[in-house]
């Protein structure tokens, strides 16, 4: 099957292309060179004047795993708001902010999404995030892995182990969980939390183990460097959501010896104390500090208003908010000495003054941030807003004008402790492109895609130019999955299923030896019965799992 | 590959017969495909694997028929119902992801046969949340365990060996200093309560339709207010205001309860004050509540259930769409009312859970021992998960998920192949 896509305006900055008319080829899935003139096209889309991209990529959304389906168990009277129902070609679901599997698949594709990432992998409950991403259609999936409450990490800590012993645990945690990478969520916090203690600053012990928070972000920092996985250390840092936090994320920056890291979510965590509410925005310093610090990328997690539900393994600052729960209830769990969880329904309001400021700090991030190749467009789906949401949130960053519209009615003290209405920066389609992309795609470590050149997997999204961005991106032309056509004017029009992206670090396997022991005496399970085998993956007939290519284990570096 | 037509032991089998979900049986095959459980058994594992017969055939109307005529009759029936019932959903989880296919295409109505208990546990995740924890913290942190209403072990035999009185704790806790408190229940078996070292537990007894007192006058005591009353179902309240004060001074107090044993009129009330009590108390220390359950595949159901609807169990797709309605469309209810006008049952994993006696078009997919009372009109033994294939169950904590094993060769269909066939064929 060779498909012609002819004439469509691209956007390729993977390539430096930037809104070039020409021609792209699809054979079997794959973007491959212009063929010879002899050879007979099966199928050509005529996108004169259409803007052509790679598949979005979503590289942060809470998409599978326990925490979700509590969230989704919880509230009914959110499904009950967007009901969705079967047609010839779709199962049925619901949606809004905790929607079923089902649901978004179809309507990540009806976006032009092609892949999503799945940010909190607990090890002890991998097999059920495998599970609910394998029951997501079209998309390709993939998760990090959570590490740094867990006992066995800490304990290997405290006993001054080798880092290398520490790179074979790890390694083997990513692929005993069949992870793209690693996540830790207020390192050593939700450990600290279990022993009663309800707040940790970066530098001090917890209550059991002689491990500080940064000795857990310079150990997993520089655990994912040496195993050569291409996605940073990806990191929910300490005292999300506290006023002043700014200076534990200015710290987090500076303290991991230089180390690649991602800070997830960072709006959360660019508070200051100024002003008669001692809560302001950090998001000028926070944005000098990414722009100095090479080794630093970020996620947004910008908020927007209306109903959610926050859904976090941060189980100490979810307990800490349960008091905003809207409506009001919260699930926290504990959760096997590995980690833990916290779901809590949220309202966002726009005359709220926390909530318009938060809003306000996240869009100033996005703004001040000059690397498009290093910040991301999330709304941490759902615990900003849906993922739903992320057409109007690109009409913010590229419609000046709309953006202080929105800005001129929130809540007029937040207004007043923002300089958003004086940055005149409007996304071009070309860093849009970046950010949803081709920078997703190499922050991630997908080799294949978010690119538009030849040998790329043939995940296109095609979209008629449209000034009102809102519009131009909730309802794409085309969206191409490994070169099928599974959406046209924005409607689902073919269901595939996608695959999970791993990434597979070599590691020692004599360290099982030791992990297995440890599991007998402490744990509830068999090592062996945590693993999650490609079979788990691909045994319903639908899901695979796709090895993306570490860099190699590298020298100790320190 | 293991070779099933050989006699052979299995070492580190999954045993699904309660929500514990032990991990380390040991089970040992005869040449005829017999099994017996060798090691790490208790008294439900030996009654899951020790099952000899697999020797059922289909039958349409009580007369022996070939799985393709029972599908096709099966998928008729299914075919003509203006509002189906899927009901009992005794199956791992591949199997419940064929249920909640086929049921989304014949627009119907999917419950669970321990429902009546488990959607007490929902009705308070949906009405107030809740604080819990699961059994690797249980192992290696509780220091004050209070039984609620329940023994644990008639239906979780193993639950103190492995979670309670467990010789190595993570954080250098000697366990044998655990204390036990069973509050509710009457003459019920306290025994596996005792230390290793002989310590008795407190046994705060009294009727079950008095634990919405009990647990309300308890969580009062936490929460500091004063009780005029002396005694409260019987129990002392200087008894209770001594449990509060435990509660209240433990380092990790755990709370818990099984679901189905709280059998009382609006029992989500009485699990609600014992959630809540835990919320409160962790406003100074830690506490948490560890709901039990599990039981034939009960939490698969409320987990695939949610993630491929949105719902929990009782979920009708009779508009097309999910909604749910923990009321509304109970078994119980739905057939009472008369509203359903075909059952389809499944009890893949225990055979002595029978369909309830309904004057309906019933097709049973039921565990090849089921002896039935009542002739369906379609009745397709299904292979049991953990013994003739693979799957995959969670466990009581709704957490951890653990792969179950294939034992033996059976000529059983799975349950997922039939469904997924009655899908097609519709």
């Amino acid at each position: 099957m060779l498909i012609k896509l002819t004439g469509g305006t691209v956007y390729d900055p993977a390539h430096g292309i930037n809104g070039k008319v020409m021609d792209i080829y699809v054979r079997d899935g794959r973007i491959v060179e212009r063929p010879r003139d002899e050879e007979r096209i099966d199928q050509e889309y005529n996108l004169a004047g259409k803007v052509v991209m790679a598949g979005a990529i979503d590289m942060h959304t809470h998409i599978g795993g326990g925490k979700v389906n509590i969230a989704r168990t919880m509230l009914p009277e959110d499904h009950r708001g967007d009901p969705v129902a079967h047609s010839d070609l779709c199962k049925a679901g619901c949606g809004h902010a905790a929607p079923s599997t089902l649901t978004t698949g179809y309507r990540y594709a009806e976006m032009g999404y092609t892949a999503g990432f799945e940010p909190a992998v607990l090890p002890m409950n991998a097999r059920q995030a495998h599970l609910e991403m394998g029951d997501t259609p079209i998309i390709d999936k993939g998760g990090y892995v959570m590490l740094g409450s867990d006992d066995l990490l800490l304990r290997m800590m405290t006993a001054k182990k080798d880092q290398n012993a520490i790179n074979d645990y790890v390694a083997w945690t990513i692929n005993a969980s069949q992870a793209m990478g690693v996540k830790v969520v207020n390192p050593g916090g939700i450990s600290a939390f279990k022993f009663n203690q309800r707040w940790q600053d970066l530098d001090e012990n917890n209550p059991f183990y002689q491990v500080t928070p940064r000795d857990v972000l310079q150990t997993l920092s520089r655990a994912v460097y040496e195993l050569g996985v291409p996605h940073p250390l990806h990191i929910h840092g300490n005292n999300l959501g506290v006023p002043g936090n700014m200076d534990t994320t200015l710290n987090t920056m500076a303290g991991v010896d230089g180390y690649p890291i991602h800070l997830t979510h960072i709006q959360f965590h660019s508070y200051g104390t100024e002003g008669d509410r001692k809560f302001s925005s950090g998001a000028a310093q926070i944005a000098e500090a990414i722009n100095k610090n090479k080794h630093v990328s970020a996620d947004v997690g910008q908020i927007l208003f209306g109903q959610t539900v926050t859904a976090s393994g941060d189980n100490m600052s979810q307990f800490r908010n349960a008091g905003h729960a809207h409506p009001n209830k919260w699930v926290c769990m504990d959760i096997e000495c590995d980690a833990g969880c916290g779901v809590v329904p949220f309202k966002y309001k726009d005359q709220n003054f926390v909530n318009a400021l938060q809003w306000a700090i996240g869009l100033e991030i996005f703004l001040l941030v000059d690397d498009p190749w290093r910040i991301f467009l999330t709304t941490d789906h759902p615990n900003g807003a849906p993922f739903t949401s992320y057409p109007h949130l690109i009409k913010l960053l590229m419609d000046k004008t709309f953006r202080n519209d929105v800005f001129s009615r929130l809540n007029p003290d937040s207004q007043a402790m923002s300089t958003l209405a004086s940055i005149d920066r409007e996304y071009s389609l070309y860093e849009i492109a970046i950010m949803t992309r081709a920078g997703a795609a190499k922050l991630v470590g997908l080799h294949d895609r978010g690119h538009l050149g030849v040998g790329a997997g043939a995940d296109i999204t095609v979209y008629t130019d449209n000034p009102d961005r809102e519009k131009m991106f909730a309802k794409p032309d085309y969206v191409f999955k490994d070169g099928e056509l599974v959406v046209k004017d924005g409607q689902v029009v073919k269901v595939t299923w996608g695959g999970t992206h791993a990434v597979k670090p070599d590691f020692d396997r004599g360290i099982e030896k030791e992990i297995s022991k440890y599991f007998n005496d402490f744990h509830t399970i068999k090592m062996d019965h945590m693993k999650v085998t490609d079979e788990h993956i691909s045994e319903d007939g639908r899901g695979y799992v796709i090895e993306q290519e570490c860099k190699g284990r590298r020298e100790k570096t320190a | 590959m293991d070779n099933f037509a050989q006699a052979g032991v299995v070492e580190n089998v999954t045993c699904p017969a309660c929500g514990l979900l032990c991990d380390d049986l040991t089970v040992e095959r005869d040449a005829a495909s017999n099994l017996k459980v060798s090691s790490n058994a208790c008294q439900k594992s030996v009654v899951f694997f020790n099952r000899a017969s697999q020797s059922s055939s289909p039958r349409i109307n009580g007369k022996p028929a070939d799985l393709a005529a029972a599908i096709a009759k099966a998928a008729e029936i299914l075919g003509n119902a203006k509002h189906p019932l899927f009901s009992g959903l005794g199956t791992e989880v591949q199997g419940m992801r064929a249920v909640m296919s086929v049921a989304d295409k014949s627009c119907a109505v999917v419950d669970h046969m321990n429902s009546n208990g488990f959607m007490r546990n929902i009705q308070v995740i949906q009405n107030s949340g809740w604080q819990v924890t699961t059994l690797t913290e249980v192992k290696n942190r509780v220091d004050l365990l209070v039984v609620v209403g329940t023994d644990i072990v008639t239906n979780f035999p193993r639950f103190f060996e492995r979670e309670v009185w467990n010789k190595e704790s993570m954080f250098g806790q000697d366990t044998a200093t655990r204390e036990v408190v069973y509050l509710g229940g009457r003459n019920i078996n306290t025994a596996p309560g005792v230390s290793p070292d002989g310590r008795q537990p407190d046994v705060l007894p009294c009727d079950i339709d008095r634990l919405p007192d009990v647990t309300a006058a308890l969580r009062a005591l936490v929460l500091g207010k004063k009780l005029y009353a002396t005694e409260v179902g019987g129990i002392a309240t200087s008894e209770l205001e001594k449990l509060a004060e435990r509660l209240k001074n433990a380092k990790y107090s755990v709370v818990t309860w099984a679901a189905g044993a709280v059998n009382v009129p609006h029992a989500e009330l009485t699990i609600q004050n014992i959630t809540e009590m835990v919320k409160s108390l962790n406003k100074t220390t830690r506490s948490s509540g560890l709901p039990l359950g599990g039981l034939e595949g009960e939490m698969n159901a409320n987990q695939v259930s949610a993630w491929i609807s949105g719902y929990p169990m009782r979920t009708s797709y009779a508009r097309g769409y999910p909604e749910h309605d923990p009321y509304h469309f109970s078994t119980d209810a739905l057939l009472a009312s008369g509203e359903t006008d075909a059952l389809f049952w499944i009890s893949s994993l225990n055979p002595d859970r029978l369909a309830p006696k309904v004057e309906l078009p019933t097709v049973v997919f039921g565990h090849p021992d089921m002896k039935l009372e009542q002739e369906p009109d379609v009745f397709i033994p299904v292979a049991v998960p953990g013994i003739d294939h693979k799957g995959i169950a969670f466990r009581s904590d709704n957490v951890v998920s653990l792969p179950l094993a294939q034992l033996r060769n059976s000529a059983l269909p799975r349950l997922g192949d039939v469904l997924s066939a009655i899908e097609q064929a519709l």
